[in-house]
């Protein structure tokens, strides 16, 4: 789960770690207002959206006077913001953070992230703030700094000294940057992360450390026990189709192709899509309906596939293991006649009843292929796709 | 001969009287009958399915019932409490089912892990089994056939994909190891690969692996150093989007790295036949198996 800036500078904040002051603003009043009680001479005005490179798309923008605030506020929101994250579609923009000014002397990177190698969290630091961190680790990977804490024993001096020294800070800033790792790594165990990011952690004017932008994502896994979190989820900023299959119990990615795939279990649906794109398909989305689906899950499942307008054709590749190929085709049928079937259809069944899983297909009169194994399924979808 | 289970297995299931734990203790009981009770606090005296009997703790399932092996179908916020108490009984084997269990929850298993003499397979797996001698897990076990491929994946349904190409093509398998899709997880690819090697009924090894972390690299690294069995693979997720959670916690591309592409080179690299359609990893198997001179 992702929140937005305003969101997470709010958690710094309350975790004692500096952010420079700022408010929401969802009109434009409430953006001159915010200016107002920020009484900086420079105000930034930020779009808030779940994507990174937000600058380059003018969803960031600075404001010299209350009124400025205000005009750059009316031209955000309303606004499609479409930046290297977001895809071509873009992301509409409802509301804006406005934030005080900060005179940067420098710019560093910082991120915790989960560390799979030694069941540990890792602390990533850069002096090359403010890019992306990609880049800097493919042209000047000696400018990463990078560090395992065991959470058995916790963070410690010395991982601090480390990265400190490594990083060749100032003394000066060692002392600014001390807290800022403490109280980042207590966030991280409490709130439970899969990755916490800091691009860029300046040093203004005076010498003072702060987050100027802040990226964190959650644990989906632990949202029963982080309810304080879990209500700043914005279901605006996620895909309707997502949003819907997760409320069916479902796990759904949306694709820019044209071939629905339905699939139980997460590997297999992913290998669907692959063998989809090896015959010269192109799949519209990931589909998992899980180990345990049932007629009514089946059924789910198809709505939201034929309720996306580019799928131009339907792949269902079923491994019946314990889930049994004559309930699977029970719900097939019972959704194909609920919804109506105007697109052609490919059905591979394998595992427990398939024999009469697919005779309930052949009997029920409906106009769609068998295929008879994986390839074969694959092979037909693309071609049929194609033809219409 | 085969891996990690065998017919003188003694399970116990931890949440025998849920749902999903009642439904596959039964179902792999009567695959092979190497179940001996279950785990169920509060409920220690009665009977379970099968009329196996429950205990309150897994010490006393272990002591009483000479359990060497426990398959937990503990809901996801107990989890973890369930693999550490059977890690504290020194139970040899656990085989953990169970998906949705917080990373920061695994951190800590893992570290008590590495200080024990437990092996953990999962979480968030099928399981294992040894076709014809013991079945700890959710897989269906009607499509194995004893034989001689050794089977590890991340994932549940593709792995029954390759378990089905592999029986329908007379080559069978020895044991079948789901290693699971989370970001921390007990064992890895190179320890079952290890155990494959030295296992004589195996003569051919299956990899299945997914895009995120670099677990498979890792294994392709080992391979080549290690490995003298031919060796075929797959990989999902070859077209998946970047940033996208693939339905497994740990399936995702993050920071360009943990593709597919990345993954199939270095198997490749590492001598493995590398099947770029899942309908191919029997064939596969098959070539790999040719090339060294093994039918």
């Amino acid at each position: 789960m992702d929140i937005h800036e305003y969101q997470a500078k709010q958690l710094f904040k309350q975790n004692g770690i500096p952010v420079p002051e700022g408010y929401l603003a969802t009109n434009p009043l409430e953006a001159e207002f915010a200016m107002r009680r920020l009484g900086t001479e420079i105000a930034v005005v930020k779009a808030q959206v779940h994507a990174g490179g937000r600058g380059k798309g003018g969803g960031v923008k600075l404001a010299k006077t209350p009124e400025e605030a205000a005009k750059l506020a009316k031209e955000m929101i309303g606004m499609t913001l479409v930046t290297h994250q977001t895809g071509p579609e873009g992301k509409k923009v409802h509301k804006v953070y406005v934030e005080a000014g900060s005179k940067i002397v420098k710019e560093y990177y910082l991120a915790l992230v989960l560390d799979r190698e030694t069941a540990g969290i890792g602390f990533m630091f850069s002096t090359e703030g403010g890019m992306d961190i990609e880049e800097v680790a493919e042209k000047t990977p000696e400018k990463i700094v990078y560090i395992s804490v065991d959470p058995t024993t916790g963070l410690q001096g010395h991982h601090i000294r480390s990265i400190c020294f490594q990083a060749k800070l100032p003394p000066a800033e060692h002392k600014e940057l001390t807290p800022i790792l403490k109280n980042l790594y207590k966030m991280f165990l409490k709130y439970d992360y899969a990755m916490l990011e800091i691009n860029p952690l300046i040093i203004n004017d005076q010498g003072k450390m702060f987050v100027l932008d802040g990226k964190m994502n959650f644990d989906d896994n632990a949202m029963y026990r982080q309810k304080d979190i879990e209500v700043m989820r914005d279901f605006l900023e996620e895909d309707p189709r997502e949003v819907q299959a997760s409320k069916y119990g479902l796990s759904y990615i949306g694709l820019d192709g044209n071939i629905g795939c339905l699939v139980n279990g997460a590997g297999l649906a992913m290998a669907t899509m692959d063998i989809t794109k090896f015959f010269g398909g192109s799949p519209a989305n990931f589909l998992d309906v899980g180990g345990g689906a049932n007629q009514e899950t089946v059924t789910n499942a198809f709505k939201i596939l034929l309720s996306d307008s580019n799928v131009k054709g339907i792949f269902v590749n079923i491994f019946g293991g314990i889930m049994r190929c004559d309930v699977i085709a029970n719900g097939i049928v019972a959704a194909a006649k609920e919804l109506g079937l105007r697109i052609p259809m490919v059905v591979r069944l394998e595992g427990t009843n398939v024999e009469q899983g697919k005779e309930i297909l052949k009997s029920s009169g409906l106009d769609l292929y068998a295929a008879s194994d994986m390839a074969d399924g694959a092979k037909k979808i693309v071609e049929m796709v194609k033809k219409k | 001969m085969a891996i990690l289970v065998n017919a003188n297995t003694r399970v116990i299931t931890q949440g025998i009287t849920g749902k999903s734990g009642e439904f596959h203790t039964k179902l792999s009981h009567e695959y092979a009958p190497r179940f001996v009770g279950g785990v169920v606090p509060g409920k220690g005296g009665q009977k379970a399915i099968l009329d196996l009997p429950i205990f309150d703790t897994v010490q006393e399932a272990k002591d009483r019932a000479k359990a060497n092996a426990t398959m937990i179908f503990v809901p996801p916020p107990f989890a973890a409490d369930a693999i550490l108490e059977a890690i504290e009984a020194e139970i040899e084997l656990i085989i953990c089912i169970t998906e949705g269990i917080p990373v920061l929850d695994m951190i800590a298993v893992k570290k008590a892990l590495e200080r024990s003499k437990s092996r953990l397979i999962g979480p968030n797996c099928p399981g294992v089994i040894t076709p014809g001698q013991c079945k700890i897990g959710i897989m269906p076990g009607h499509i194995h056939k004893v034989g001689k491929a050794g089977i590890v994946s991340k994932s549940g349904t593709l792995t029954y994909e390759a378990v089905g190409q592999t029986t329908a093509m007379g080559i069978g398998q020895s044991s079948c190891v789901g290693i699971g899709g989370d970001p921390i997880i007990g064992t890895k690819y190179i320890d079952i690969l290890t155990l494959f090697e030295q296992d004589p009924q195996t003569e051919g090894i299956i990899l299945i692996g997914e895009i995120g972390g670099d677990a498979e690299i890792q294994a392709a690294k080992f391979i080549k150093e290690h490995i003298t069995k031919p060796v075929a693979a797959f990989i999902a997720g070859q077209t998946a989007p970047k940033g996208k959670r693939m339905g497994h916690a740990g399936a995702i591309v993050s920071g360009g790295s943990g593709t597919a592409a990345e993954k199939m080179a270095a198997l490749e690299e590492a001598g493995c036949v590398v099947a770029k359609s899942p309908a191919d990893i029997a064939a596969s198997l098959k070539i790999a198996m040719e090339r060294k001179g093994k039918r």
